[in-house]
């Protein structure tokens, strides 16, 4: 366990938590405004990532695919709006649960019929590759920053977005009680389209930026949603703030975990049983965590729903 | 109608009551299943009798939650994990020759319904999506503890050396006998699970889905009632992981994955909660789904998907929810099905989209007529006091005239 | 000397800077109907919610029949004796009316942790509770789910659940709310005829009920007892006069 790993595993987490909050982002806003469960966000990450390997196969340049790609998830989220999710706001969620089920079969099983089972690639931008030297000695690759740099800007701008712009403050008003911004005169259809084509554009947009480094492969969405859940579950229903938070907090802890619990162990137990316990006790880490939350804090860090 | 559950027998006079449609519905399920081995013949009967084994083993997993959903309005994506600590608990007895049912069958029981109490104390604390996500990560802990099992095989599984033995023979063994058994198991279960639901501590547990302040007002602790429920649950599925481990004589991780319990929950959906012949009927359909589909092709999840979702969309309550619209059809003043009429009624519930977008268009069309209609409004308004002007005058007019032919009629008189 | 069955000690209760109950201090004595008044945003339901315990107070102490109940939860204190109807009616939609009130009667009558012989088959619970329902004359309507009822049947159906569970103090909030004229009265009878066999807390607006039920009255303006008295003394106290029913009476 070397000072320069850490230092490395600490970025590759935050990076990890910057992506998972571009997806939890969407998540935790889609059910705390329209209190709809939204299992399917998961395969629009996926999505993003092969529409980015699509576009980038078409045109041959990185910027342009990944706006190409932006553009087609929007889309995509506002046709799965249109043609499904909307009927299902305000029903139980155990039919919201079914659709959503199987709209990730469908997809999951759908980009296996068009691209194939095996992963898929991308090359990062001669621009942003490379690396960059963090310590004495210790270097990290441009893409994983710009990765950061762009996640932490996409969250200022969300973060100005839903505090000083008209709609963002209905979209928190809506997070808050969405009854009453309805009853207030505000066209709610249209504010949950907005909602949702954002959450499924935030979702996209990590999916595209992990293009390079990941395979892209089906199924890649499922243990993003999971994490996601998480994330939300912790930070809060409804708040982006929280999502941040739990975000980054469940990214570096998971990946920190993941390369470090192993020789945490071995420092108090038997190294046989801390290479056994180790990759287990490291994969439960964040359930832990999001256990404990639960039990001292039931309604997450920063419940958006008051009293109301 | 007592309560949210059919099939449940209403406030009962003392004699003892025919049985429900949805009793009977129930045994002749049972009558089928029994006779499934007697029904196909030839090679495809052992085949088909490992499906029937199969959709019998999840019917009583689906059974097992929808006394959770149903009843006491606990949604666990966690169930799964209960299948897989039955079947390890079998497996691993059996690894170490210690494959008797005496000892296998309780310790699968045990082992589900300590690790039920366990996560069940600290998850039934919450309620809604907390409680799905709960029941979730634990069961990923399961999952992952599972995983790092590698004396027992970790990521791939442990092969059982033998089936359960029961009195030291094994009986089990005979693909016959094993599908009986699980049909037996199947039907106490369901016996069980229905009588649990109409019971006083069945009844509490609806009641506290239906309203708990209520219930608490009348001195109900929701707590102790709704951890009860969870651990019986999750004993049942544990039994059928004990079954599941048998019949594939194997188990492994992904017994226990989070969208294993995905699928508990689709198939009491499918089969429609609030009745128990419902979740059985949604195993059977999944599985049988998932069998016909796979043979047409190797992409069958992209059928099935979309199913699911029209499933949600247009027939929320599943199988049970179609069975009963049908039958208050059938109640109700007989309306004939013409094919225009259903032509009429399809073309109504399709085209409501496009007449949403017709009337939104037509609004933005018309904005022009209406601005029109304004300007037209506004230059009479202006144009008016000059119209009643010349109203006034021409009324005038006969008055003046009268009075002009009389003064001159009086210069002329004067002269 | 009517001994008090609940006394409330500076009780005090705030939402943040909104002091929903400042100090209160109450007496109710056995087989009293003890009606509470005040303006809206008095904290009336408030101080309902308080003593039946749905709510926790900050400050001061809950005694009932010599016994600090004022940690106990809801729960708890229905089995010591306490029951209430809500403002906003609590009944179990999908239930019938019977089954709603057996369930009443089953809470107080024996471990509910049985788990094989059906519940609605026992007929002692069903006598029970059909004798409730009658007192509130809704006999008619046992077989009804709950959710199916008229408004003011289901008022009657939460007094009946009340009654059910053979209370030692009865809180009613505001059961004559959203009640037509017919069933106001209605409401006034079987409350008249519950008089001196229970001890009732009742929070209402509708004055002539108040007037025509109560043997004390105890008015709350801004989370404070103003008044606390027989009828006619709080009908002729300047300061309730000023606060709440204005200068005509």
């Amino acid at each position: 366990m070397s000072a320069s790993l850490f230092v490395v595993q600490l970025f590759n987490g935050l990076q990890l938590g910057i992506l998972l909050f571009l997806v939890a982002a969407g998540l935790t806003l889609v059910f705390g405004v329209m209190d709809f469960i939204n299992l399917a966000h998961g395969v629009q990450y996926m999505l993003g990532a092969y529409l980015a390997v699509m576009a980038y196969g078409i045109t041959g340049t990185f910027f342009l695919s990944v706006l190409l790609a932006l553009l087609a998830s929007l889309l995509f989220g506002l046709l799965l709006e249109l043609l499904v999710f909307r009927h299902l706001y305000g029903r139980d969620h155990l039919e919201q649960v079914l659709a959503t089920f199987g709209i990730i079969m469908l997809l999951n099983q759908g980009v296996k019929l068009l691209w194939g089972a095996a992963p898929l690639n991308m090359p990062i931008p001669d621009l942003l590759s490379g690396s960059v030297p963090l310590l004495e000695g210790l270097r990290y690759p441009v893409y994983r920053f710009a990765i950061i740099a762009a996640g932490v800007l996409v969250a200022a701008g969300l973060y100005l977005f839903v505090t000083s712009t008209r709609l963002g403050m209905l979209v928190r008003a809506g997070a808050t009680n969405a009854a009453m911004v309805s009853a207030l005169g505000v066209d709610i259809k249209r504010l949950f389209t907005v909602v949702f084509g954002f959450g499924a554009m935030l979702a996209g947009f990590a999916g595209v930026m992990v293009a390079p480094i990941l395979s892209v492969e089906p199924g890649m969405g499922d243990q993003i949603l999971i994490l996601a859940f998480v994330v939300i579950v912790i930070g809060g229903i409804g708040s982006i703030r929280g999502a941040f938070l739990a975000a980054v907090l469940v990214g570096v802890i998971d990946t920190l975990g993941r390369s470090f619990m192993t020789d945490v162990l071995r420092l108090v137990l038997a190294p046989t049983t801390a290479r056994v316990i180790g990759p287990a006790l490291a994969s439960m880490s964040i359930y832990l965590l999001m256990a404990i939350v639960l039990a001292i804090r039931p309604a997450g860090l920063f419940p958006a729903k008051g009293r109301a | 109608m007592p309560g949210a559950m059919r099939g449940i027998p209403a406030a009962a006079p003392s004699a003892p009551r025919a049985p429900s449609f949805d009793q009977c519905l129930a045994a002749s399920l049972f009558a089928l299943l029994a006779l499934l081995p007697l029904l196909s013949h030839g090679i495809a009967s052992s085949y088909s009798l490992l499906v029937g084994e199969r959709a019998v083993i999840f019917a009583i997993a689906a059974l097992s939650l929808e006394l959770l959903i149903g009843a006491g309005g606990l949604v666990s994506f966690g169930h799964a994990a209960f299948l897989g600590i039955g079947a390890y608990a079998a497996g691993i007895a059996a690894s170490h020759g210690l494959g008797t049912l005496c000892l296998a069958l309780p310790a699968a029981l045990a082992a589900s319904a300590v690790f039920a109490l366990a996560t069940g104390a600290i998850a039934v604390r919450t309620r809604g999506v907390y409680f799905i996500m709960i029941t979730l990560a634990f069961a990923q802990m399961a999952f992952f503890i599972a995983t790092s099992l590698a004396p027992y095989g970790g990521d791939d599984g442990l092969t059982w050396p033998t089936r359960t033995m029961v009195l030291g023979r094994p009986i089990l063994k005979d693909q016959l006998t094993f599908f009986y058994v699980c049909l037996a198991l199947l039907v106490a279960t369901y016996l069980g699970v229905s009588r649990l639901i109409a019971s006083r501590f069945g009844r509490v547990l609806r009641g506290l889905k239906d309203n708990e302040t209520r219930m608490q007002a009348i001195g109900f602790t929701p707590y102790l009632y709704r951890l009860t429920a969870y651990v019986i649950a999750g004993t049942l599925c544990g039994l059928a992981g004990f079954l599941l481990g048998n019949q594939a004589e194997f188990v492994s991780p992904a017994y226990m994955h989070w969208q294993r319990s995905g699928e508990l929950i689709i198939m009491v959906l499918l089969g429609g909660t609030g009745t128990l012949y419902g979740p059985m009927l949604g195993a059977l359909a999944f599985l049988l789904l998932e069998e016909a589909l796979s043979r047409l092709t190797e992409h069958w999840k992209v059928i099935l998907g979309p199913a699911l979702v029209l499933t949600a969309l247009f027939a929320s309550g599943g199988i049970a929810g179609a069975i009963a619209a049908c039958r208050r059809r059938r109640a109700a003043p007989r309306v004939p099905v013409t094919l225009p009429r259903l032509v009429h009624h399809l073309l109504d519930a399709g085209l409501e989209p496009a007449r949403s977008w017709r009337r939104a268009i037509r609004r933005r069309l018309l904005r022009p007529a209406h601005l029109f209609k304004r300007g037209a409004h506004r230059a009479r308004a202006a144009c008016e006091p000059a119209t009643l002007a010349l109203g006034r005058g021409l009324q005038a007019l006969p008055s003046l005239a009268e009075r002009g032919l009389k003064t001159s009629v009086e210069r002329w008189w004067r002269r | 000397m009517k001994r008090a069955v609940l006394k409330l000690d500076a009780l005090s209760k705030s939402f943040g800077a909104l002091r929903v109950a400042e100090a209160i201090g109450l007496e109710i004595l056995a087989g009293e109907t003890h009606a509470i008044i005040g303006p809206n945003g008095a904290g009336k339901t408030s101080l309902i919610n308080q003593i039946s315990g749905a709510l926790a107070p900050d400050k001061g102490r809950i005694v009932f029949e010599g016994r600090d109940v004022t940690w106990m939860s809801m729960a708890a204190r229905a089995h010591l004796g306490f029951a209430r109807s809500f403002q906003i009616t609590q009944v179990l939609r999908h239930f019938s009316a019977l089954e709603n009130v057996a369930l009443a009667v089953q809470a107080r009558s024996g471990s509910s942790f049985r788990f094989w012989q059906a519940a609605a088959g026992e007929a002692a619970l069903n006598r029970a509770a059909m004798r409730s329902l009658d007192s509130v004359e809704l006999a008619a309507r046992a077989d009804t789910p709950a959710g199916s009822l008229s408004h003011g049947e289901k008022r009657r159906l939460e007094i009946a659940i009340a009654l059910a569970q053979a209370p030692k103090l009865l809180l009613l909030d505001e059961p004559m709310a959203g009640a037509g004229i017919e069933e106001t009265q209605r409401l006034v009878a079987t409350l008249k005829s519950l008089k001196g066999r229970y001890t009732i807390v009742l929070v209402e607006h509708d004055m002539q009920a108040v007037f025509a039920l109560a043997d004390r009255i105890s008015v709350l303006v801004a989370g404070r007892i103003i008044a606390s008295g027989e009828p006619q003394a709080v009908r002729a106290n300047a300061a309730v006069r000023a606060a709440y029913l204005g200068e005509a009476t």
